[in-house]
């Protein structure tokens, strides 16, 4: 026993050293002065997201290859990265954020960790009300948050808005998500935007009272109990619905666009928020970083942001992946993004009060 | 040997290490002087309790200034029913948990049945199941549209008499499932050191099986079995994946929503005081009643003769009760993530995979290792010295596994970053803090001590205290005690310790996700990654090969104790 203990200890110890002997061959290369030189040119830039790994490594990789410059990045949840920027202060490593909402940026930028941006290249590329007044946050992709429904059991001209989906004869035929994932506080927060908060109650009332089961934990279960029959609509974020139904093709379930028409009193259009970006007021590299925005916002990498992920490019010049224009052309909402984070905890409240978990 | 509760006032009283008989000299020789003397270790526990401290005194320095705009909102509309929820949960997984766990125990530790032997180490697997990768495989199978329940339907029409997944019922299920794991082992830990002789004399007595069982084998292993579900009230407080999946309301909910959705950390923290001084209360509770026990045990011997040879109806029910939970908490899912993880076999399981598997393993089995020494210095600190300094730095060392690990995280970052500000403004560059694993280390030590304490604490109860006199009489003193008359004594408690905590870094996730260096990706991060975006079918792989993994420190552990039977 006590040879494969002390096995065990001298593999743990290797392990160990290895680790450390890494750690300190990084440490070495910084601070020897010709590397320290070098260093300052191939500096890599730091990204802290939210947006997942596999859908923001090919668009850094992409970066690489065209411009030779390095991206570091860390990928942990929206709340804890801002807290972890608020704590780091000026000594933060981090010269970019992303994040999968607006909500999200726009706190960040409420607690003073982002920089403002002079730049022509996302005023040109970017619409008005999908970035920051001041350009501390931009949004880079689109994503919509639309209604789904059972072809089978539902005629689209039942659907009509957001709100209708309130309306008696929708009782017991309804499915939504939690009201603990933001995109849901967001489209709250756009329609008390619109509506105020007594009205949005209101809505947000009538949509629980013909809720067929309670809250659902995330998009695809919305549209599996749609599937199963336990209900007959739902509102999801359109890459999900493309999601399914590459993996299962001719599911009985379509896509509706809301809020297109003026005359039915809500001409808000569909809802949508962004996956966006910010430069770190705290930035070492801001000039680099500001470029990376830049560029992130341009056609090539356009091509790719929300591609990867089947959401809409951010720049309505740019093409639709096919396969995402088949769902059909909408119009969005064209309120401002940012009011989804002034009025995401008025949002969240209201929620709690009309008894949508 | 003692059966029966005695008072332990004589352990209490002793005086721990003789002070004088330390022939000192050589640099070893101060070395042990310093470990041998009393009053360096409140000192040296105390130092090892810092960072914990550190953790636990920035949430609790929230309470200072309180949120009262969302705290009202909180206390208004949803403290209530996360209130009652919590209660309800906790209390139900840790009565099922204990009930589950306590019965496997015994049943693989002292009794015969077929199938003994693979069920002894196949039962311990689902704890390397996260949590809400069960709770996901669950509701995936049982829900209306999952194939239970459709299946159901197309045979008999309809499945509206199926009990609703999304329930009280539902997520106590899932959370005990993978929780009970935890009373197994620390249980089976216990009745496998009770020795044979406790066992013999009810036997001679004659009590049946059953009888010997209650009246014998569980009033020895109460502390055992305490700690376990003490662990299992904890990590079920500290849950937030699971109860996420089932959208059911807990007080980490609301945690949760007061950070990430009213952007409210204040308030957050408030909350997680609460849960913090529930769990400080329950632990308070938990010593007093234990204080006057005492559980020492002189013999050690096999339980292998001695067992209880099930016959008849009994065996048969034996195997039956332990293959179902086999089947629920461990086949069940794995098939579940299998038939998902399929598909995407030949392109995901590529080189990057390997380097996750790889820097998980060498992850956890470093944290493993650290933690242990630790819990086991603070255990024996605790044994020689039984000052207030002493018992402040274990009870509160202890404390980290009860908060959700995203505010442990945050919480020890506070103190960490407000030093790293320091150091800056001293002329140290900043970077000392990135890319070293320190701060990792630290946390995992701070989250997990209590995991690798208990089952160390619980073995060091079967140390009789005239063992420790014969060892001093023989001229053993400090650390010496330690290596060569505790260690091979308390082995099994260690060896159970080293497999929780492994088990549990290996899962970990809000803390490694936050203080791994750049690029650094460990299974469970990749399970997040995925899964954050609901790609479940692709997060399947890495939670398949987070459970292959930990079957390695269970296959190590099993050989290792189980040599005699």
């Amino acid at each position: 026993m006590k040879r494969t203990t002390r096995g065990l200890v001298a593999s743990l110890a290797a392990t160990l050293m290895a680790i450390a002997l890494t750690g300190c061959g990084k440490q070495a290369d910084e601070t020897s002065p010709q590397a320290l030189e070098a260093a300052a040119k191939a500096k890599p830039l730091i990204v802290y997201s939210s947006r997942a790994e596999h859908l923001i490594q090919p668009v850094f990789d992409l970066y690489s290859q065209q411009t030779g410059k390095q991206i570091q990045f860390i990928t942990d949840k929206d709340g804890v990265l801002i807290e972890r920027l608020k704590q780091e202060g000026s000594s933060t490593p981090a010269d970019v954020l992303i994040t999968v909402d607006a909500g999200n940026l726009g706190y960040a930028a409420a607690e003073d960790l982002l920089m403002p941006l002079q730049s022509s290249v996302l005023d040109a590329n970017v619409p008005a009300h999908l970035r920051d007044e001041q350009n501390r946050w931009v949004g880079l992709s689109l994503r919509a948050r639309t209604i789904v429904y059972s072809t089978e059991r539902v005629s689209p001209e039942e659907l009509s808005t957001y709100e209708a989906l309130g309306n008696e004869d929708w009782e017991g035929r309804l499915c939504l998500r939690t009201s603990k994932k933001v995109y849901n506080q967001s489209l709250v927060a756009m329609l008390i935007a619109e509506h105020g908060e007594e009205k949005t109650q209101q809505i947000v009332e009538a949509w629980v009272n013909n809720l067929a089961v309670g809250p659902l934990s995330n998009d695809t279960k919305v549209m599996e109990a749609i599937l199963a029959g336990q209900c007959d609509a739902g509102i999801v974020n359109t890459y999900y619905y493309g999601r399914l139904n590459v993996e299962t093709p001719d599911l009985p379930l379509a896509l509706f666009w809301p809020n297109q028409n003026a005359t039915d009193g809500s001409s808000t259009g569909v809802h949508v928020n962004i996956s966006g970006a910010g430069v770190l007021k705290y930035s070492k590299q801001a000039v680099a970083a500001q470029k990376f925005v830049e560029w992130m916002a341009s056609d090539d990498a356009q091509a790719i942001f929300g591609g990867v992920n089947q959401e809409y490019p951010i720049n309505p010049a740019i093409a639709v992946d096919p396969e995402v224009k088949s769902w059909g052309d909408f119009k969005a909402s064209e309120l401002p993004l940012s009011r989804a984070y002034e009025l995401q905890p008025a949002a969240v409240k209201l929620m709690d009060r009309a008894g949508y978990h | 040997m003692t059966i029966s509760p005695a008072n332990n006032a004589a352990l209490e009283g002793r005086p721990a290490v003789p002070s004088g008989s330390l022939g000192a000299g050589s640099g070893v020789g101060a070395l042990r002087q310093l470990f041998s003397s009393k009053g360096l270790w409140p000192l040296f526990l105390l130092i090892l309790s810092l960072p914990t401290l550190l953790a636990l005194g920035s949430v609790l320095a929230s309470l200072f200034n309180l949120d009262t705009d969302t705290l009202s909102h909180l206390l208004e509309h949803l403290l209530p029913a996360a209130l009652s929820n919590t209660l309800l949960l906790v209390s139900g997984t840790a009565i099922c948990s204990a009930v589950v766990g306590v019965a496997l125990a015994w049943l693989t530790a002292v009794c015969d049945f077929p199938f003994r032997r693979f069920f002894s180490w196949a039962l311990l697997l689902p704890m390397a199941i996260p949590g809400y990768v069960m709770a996901f495989a669950f509701v995936g199978l049982f829900e209306f549209s999952g194939p239970v329940q459709s299946a159901i339907r197309h045979w008999f029409g309809s499945s509206s008499w199926f009990p609703d997944v999304y329930s009280f019922g539902g997520v106590t299920i899932v959370m005990s499932l993978v929780l009970y794991p935890y009373v197994y082992l620390i249980a089976r830990n216990a009745f496998q050191t009770q020795g044979r002789r406790s066992i013999e004399a009810g036997q001679s007595l004659g009590l049946s099986p059953l009888r010997s069982f209650f009246r014998v084998s569980l009033p020895m292993a109460r502390p055992w079995i305490v700690g376990g579900v003490l662990l299992v009230v904890m990590e079920t407080l500290a849950d937030f994946g699971t109860v996420a999946t089932f959208n059911y309301d807990t007080l980490t909910t609301l945690i949760y929503k007061s950070w990430f959705s009213l952007f409210s950390l204040p308030a957050a923290l408030q909350v997680a005081s609460v849960l913090l001084l529930a769990v400080i209360v329950i632990m308070v509770i938990e010593r007093r009643s234990r204080a006057a026990q005492r559980y020492s045990q002189s013999q050690h011997a096999s339980l292998a003769s001695s067992r209880f040879v099930l016959s008849g109806k009994r065996r048969w029910a034996a195997v039956v009760f332990c293959g179902l939970v086999f089947l629920f908490a461990f086949v069940m899912p794995s098939l579940r993530l299998l038939s998902w993880a399929m598909p995407n076999l030949a392109s995901d399981l590529n080189g990057h995979f390997l380097g996750y598997i790889w820097s998980t393993l060498s992850l956890a089995s470093f944290a493993t290792l650290l933690i242990a020494v630790l819990a086991l210095l603070l255990a024996y600190g605790a044994r020689i010295n039984q000052s207030l300094p002493t018992r402040f730095a274990v009870r509160t060392s202890t404390l980290g596994y009860a908060l959700p690990g995203t505010v442990l995280a945050i919480g020890l970052f506070a103190p960490i970053s407000m030093m790293n500000h320091w150091l800056q403004d001293l002329g140290v560059p900043a970077s000392w803090l990135q890319g070293t694993f320190l701060i990792m280390f630290m946390a995992y030590g701070v989250r997990f001590m209590a995991v690798a304490y208990s089952p160390i604490e619980n073995n060091y109860l079967r140390i009789t205290p005239s063992i420790d006199d014969a060892a001093h009489s023989l001229g053993l003193t400090g650390l010496q005690v330690l290596r060569r008359v505790h260690l091979p004594i308390v082995r099994r408690g260690i060896l159970t310790a080293m497999v929780l905590v492994f088990v549990d870094v290996m899962k970990e996730l809000p803390i490694t996700l936050m203080t791994r260096p750049f690029g650094f990706n460990t299974l469970a991060v990749r399970v997040f990654e995925l899964s954050s975006e609901g790609l479940w079918q692709r997060a399947a792989l890495p939670a398949l090969a987070i459970m292959l993994v930990g079957l390695i420190p269970v296959m190590f552990l099993i050989r290792k104790t189980d040599k005699n039977d």
